[in-house]
């Protein structure tokens, strides 16, 4: 009998086609999504004379470049990739999902709508956030685009293991909380370094009981914490969502693959290289405060000092981020105003996320000069909201309605928050500058977002009424 | 693609004592870019013109002008071949542009304690070599960076060892793949699709096992 292997080791080994003496290993690559930045690898296969290799194992839509209203004219060098991707698509036979395709949308949410996104699989995609996918026990990660050539031509990879980390969360979580609060949590505890060389497995009650959604927005953030890899071991939340999805397995198989992903879970007595436990009971909404996504407190909290930071360094970080947020040590979260507010991103674009942030709308309105804006991650997402009335609940609060896409997220395809402007953002990364030159961004919960929107500043959306 | 081979380098290194640094702040996206908003250019996908986006938030103004406080725009810094940086350099996202515009000024080698894992991996696609040292000998050799008279450090991948301006000798550790690709140019594809027989092998045995796969 094999020794106890984690569920990060299980999927790596049953795709290793060699192992090198120093570790390396040569592993094949299930799937791929691609985007417009996908150009670069497909023109370096051109340059080589080299063909992608297995055409139907990609999936390819653009969604970082893509404005996300106005779609039928925009020009530039945003149309220039977009071209060129639906062209290499077609030249190369991957399917491609165009943006007028009700199935478009941000790669991370149609990959696992769709059904291309599987338990056990091994994939990669040239974004970070590949992370994600890891929600239904998929080994999933961000490459680079040197990488992803590699894996067009070989559908392989050379790469070293992560170690292996496992993240149990335990207890109840208040209704109000979502899976954003509890990444923020796990990245108060770690740290954004905390994850450095590992694969991230969450377990635990609280994680059991956490819907898709919030599975989507933990893995989807176990970046942040350095970690390339999230992945919950798929279970029958999973695999009920997964059932019926048009590239699922078909019925004759549905039994066979169930069974096979019943066995994709850690063994006990497995050996994990780190173990971090959290009692998520008492956790309540988080704020980003600073510009890491590990900066972070309780909305009743207030911006640290740098008097209290641990180290010289961190003293020296919390400075810098406290003058680019504008923002004195003692501030109360809840005092502070807010200009904008997003809801979207990879993170947080889902069904879900979309009710939770309605359902604290439905009867408000934006606060006075705060601007507001929704781009669901799909169209699938879009229409299923708008089955639901969900737009007219944003319409009505005085948000913009708009299409799939990433751009908010990291000030492209003309979306971004102005110089000094605070925006109260589901998205992950709350770098200086990443939704727009001098952007201040707090990272939140949708629901969170959507209560500070109606308040014009941060508020306790377990208080809001 | 052939790899860009390291081998030695003898080069000023630049002080940047900040942790964390992420790809966005490397290679800023387009909202971000003082030089995209300023209409200098559109979007730079041109490698060999990447160069300018180098930490472009931090060293251009809207109008084109240096920021001077900016260590990569004060001499000597502006000829540095080695950058030194503080833990999890790289952080963030997985944007190649990162390491393509750090060559684009002319650093070719990385000291940090540590590195995001998926920027780590595409320096060695460009023959950027990361080198991960313990975080006290960082710290000393940022304080050693700081001194403004030329301070040479040398960079030998072969002897794996890194050697500061007071003679002080740093080993590092690095993965016997990857020095060898590093030293060597190697092309990886080439040498995959070599392999082709093994990797058909392998996936006749695992689309068997799973033939659910097959039907999408």
């Amino acid at each position: 009998m094999q020794s106890a292997e984690t569920l990060y080791e299980k999927i790596w080994n049953a795709h290793l086609v060699d192992r090198l003496p120093d570790g390396t290993c040569l592993v094949a690559v299930d799937r791929e999504l691609i985007y417009e930045g996908a150009s670069v690898a497909l023109a370096g296969l051109a340059r080589t004379s080299r063909k992608v290799r297995r055409p139907r194992s990609v999936l390819a839509m653009a969604d970082h470049m893509v404005p996300t209203r106005n779609r039928a004219a925009f020009t530039g060098a945003a149309r220039r990739f977009i071209d060129a991707l639906r062209a290499d698509c077609e030249a190369a036979g991957i399917r491609y999902f165009d943006l007028d395709d009700q199935r478009h949308g941000i790669v991370h949410v149609v990959g696992p709508e769709q059904g291309f996104t599987q338990p056990g699989l091994l994939m990669a995609c040239a974004d970070s956030h590949t992370s994600s996918h890891g929600a239904v026990g998929a080994l999933a990660f961000g490459i680079g685009t040197s990488e992803l050539e590699h894996v067009l031509a070989t559908q392989t990879l050379m790469q070293r293991p992560s170690k292996t980390m496992r993240v149990t969360l335990d207890g109840q979580v208040h209704p109000a909380i979502a899976g954003k609060d509890l990444i923020l949590a796990v990245l108060r505890e770690i740290g954004v370094g905390g994850g450095i060389g590992h694969a991230i497995e969450f377990a635990g009650s609280a994680v059991a009981a956490l819907s898709m959604t919030g599975r989507f927005t933990l893995c989807n953030m176990a970046v942040e914490a350095g970690a390339r890899v999230g992945i919950v071991a798929p279970d029958e939340t999973t695999f009920a969502w997964l059932e019926g999805r048009p590239m699922s397995p078909p019925p004759q198989y549905w039994n066979a693959a169930v069974d096979y992903w019943r066995t994709l879970r850690s063994d006990d007595g497995a050996q994990f290289n780190r173990e971090v436990r959290l009692d998520v009971s008492t956790v309540v909404p988080l704020v980003t405060w600073g510009t890491s996504p590990d900066e972070s407190v309780p909305v009743d909290g207030a911006v640290p000092d740098p008097a209290h930071a641990s180290s010289p360094q961190q003293a020296d970080a919390w400075r810098r981020a406290l003058q680019y947020m504008g923002l004195q040590p003692g501030t109360r979260i809840k005092d502070i105003p807010i200009d904008r507010v997003f809801i979207g991103s990879c993170t947080n674009s889902r069904l879900d996320d979309l009710r939770a942030a309605a359902l604290v709308l439905r009867g408000h309105k934006l606060a006075r000069g705060v601007h507001g804006m929704v781009a669901p991650g799909s169209g699938v997402v879009k229409q299923a909201a708008e089955r639901e009335g969900l737009h007219q609940v944003f319409l009505d609060a005085g948000f913009e309605w708009r299409d799939a896409g990433c751009s908010m997220c990291y000030g492209s395809a003309n979306d971004s928050v102005a110089a000094g402007e605070r925006c109260a953002s589901t998205s992950n990364r709350n770098y200086e500058n990443r939704q727009g030159a001098g952007a201040r961004t707090h990272l939140v919960s949708p629901a969170m977002a959507a209560a500070a929107g109606v308040a014009g500043r941060f508020v306790d959306v377990r208080e809001f009424t | 693609m052939v790899m860009q081979k390291f081998i030695r380098l003898k080069a000023i290194a630049a002080p940047l004592p900040w942790a964390n640094v992420n790809t966005d702040d490397i290679f800023p996206g387009p909202g971000a870019s003082p030089l995209v908003r300023a209409g200098r250019t559109e979007l730079i996908t041109d490698r060999s013109q990447m160069g300018a986006n180098a930490f472009a938030a931090y060293r251009w103004n809207l109008d084109g002008t240096p920021i001077k406080d900016f260590v990569l725009n004060q001499p000597p810094y502006d000829r540095a071949g080695i950058l030194i940086a503080r833990e999890n350099f790289g952080c963030g996202s997985s944007r190649e542009h990162a390491v393509w515009c750090l060559d684009g000024i002319g650093i070719r080698c990385v000291i940090a304690p540590s590195f995001g894992d998926i920027f780590y991996n595409n320096c060695f696609k460009n023959g950027m070599l990361p080198v991960r040292l313990p975080e006290q000998a960082v710290e000393g050799l940022l304080a050693q960076a700081a001194v403004r008279t030329e301070p040479t450090f040398e960079v030998d991948l072969e002897e794996q060892m890194i050697v500061a301006p007071d003679g002080s000798r740093h080993r590092f550790e690095i993965g016997d793949y990857q020095r060898h690709a590093l030293l060597n140019g190697l092309d990886e594809i080439a040498a995959t699709l070599a392999r082709l027989p093994q990797i058909e092998a392998h996936e006749a045995r695992y689309y068997q096992q799973r033939p659910w796969l097959t039907e999408t």
